[in-house]
């Protein structure tokens, strides 16, 4: 198993990203942005979280054109896996290999701690592990994290077993932390194989540093 | 040739930062305002000559990379 974690200049959650790789069993390489090719035998592309030129214009509008995209999304268009934690998510909605769009978090605030996530569809290769109304608890960090999509394209989402998880509390009632639409934290394409959630699992796999929620979350990918 | 582009959410997406700015205009006792949308100019300056075809160039930027037209509103006005 080999998975390609992509740096843009201003990711700052590749090597967490990489250790969590690692702890899955899979080895993984760093692709730098100005690359045209992903390694052949990549099994999963991953874009870490962090802030892909500074934010500038809006989160991921920038990294959405660096030379490595259109091998990124090529390999999406074919059927690879490619999984976008925050900014990652960012980059995925700006590409278009994602539905709808963020903006600014309700309450204007950069909002950092931990957030229980409620598991909505686990039929897909990404939380084929949990299972639906599962909890976890899993660290969110971002400022541009309200997701918004339109009534109709919400309607399909749910037709289609798209949404994958939701803000909650720890008994799984709705909590809404960033204004988001449904309070979604995670969606999928229709295809059900690019991913994308504002938060990091990757920074939940050591339950000394809060939780290792992240474990059972990303095991879908590597099992 | 100068391009001025106003990019702004849509209609009937709510503007968390416009809703933050009413809000503290009402706190300072503004009470007349009933609503604020906040959005952000981009200027540029490019070297055609022609209005018609600088209008159209800045047209192609906005819908490649300037405005998310999922969520954002843009016009374009033109100075020579």
């Amino acid at each position: 198993m080999k998975t390609a974690i992509v740096v843009f200049p201003g990711t700052n959650c590749d090597y967490d990203t990489q250790y969590a790789c690692t702890l899955m069993g899979s080895e993984s390489v760093f692709v730098w942005h100005k690359e045209e090719n992903l390694p052949k035998d990549t099994n999963l592309v991953i874009l870490p979280g962090g802030f892909s030129y500074g934010d500038a214009l809006r989160s991921g509008s920038i990294a959405r054109f660096s030379p490595i995209m259109k091998a990124v999304i090529d390999y999406a268009n074919d059927g690879g896996k490619v999984l976008g934690i925050c900014n990652g998510f960012q980059i995925l909605v700006e590409s278009a290999l994602l539905p709808g769009a963020m903006k600014r978090n309700a309450n204007l605030h950069f909002i950092s701690k931990f957030h229980h996530l409620k598991v909505v569809n686990s039929e897909n290769n990404f939380l084929s592990a949990l299972k639906n109304d599962d909890i976890v608890n899993i660290p969110i960090a971002h400022g541009e994290g309200n997701y918004y999509i339109d009534d109709e394209g919400l309607q399909k989402l749910y037709n289609n077993k798209q949404v994958l998880l939701t803000y909650c509390d720890k008994n799984g009632q709705n909590l809404n932390p960033n204004g988001s639409v449904d309070s979604i934290a995670g969606i999928c394409n229709e295809n059900k194989n690019v991913f994308g959630l504002m938060p990091h699992p990757e920074r939940a796999m050591e339950s000394l540093l809060g939780s290792d929620d992240g474990i059972k979350m990303l095991k879908g990918f590597f099992s | 040739m100068k391009a001025i582009v106003n990019i702004q959410l849509k209609q009937g997406v709510l503007d968390p930062q416009g809703k933050a700015v009413h809000h503290a205009l009402g706190a300072l006792g503004f009470d007349d305002v009933e609503n604020v949308r906040i959005g952000k100019q981009i200027i540029i300056e490019l070297k055609q000559d022609d209005k018609a075809k600088a209008n159209d160039e800045v047209k192609k930027m906005c819908e490649a990379l300037l405005a998310n037209t999922v969520i954002e509103d843009y016009t374009i006005e033109i100075i020579s």
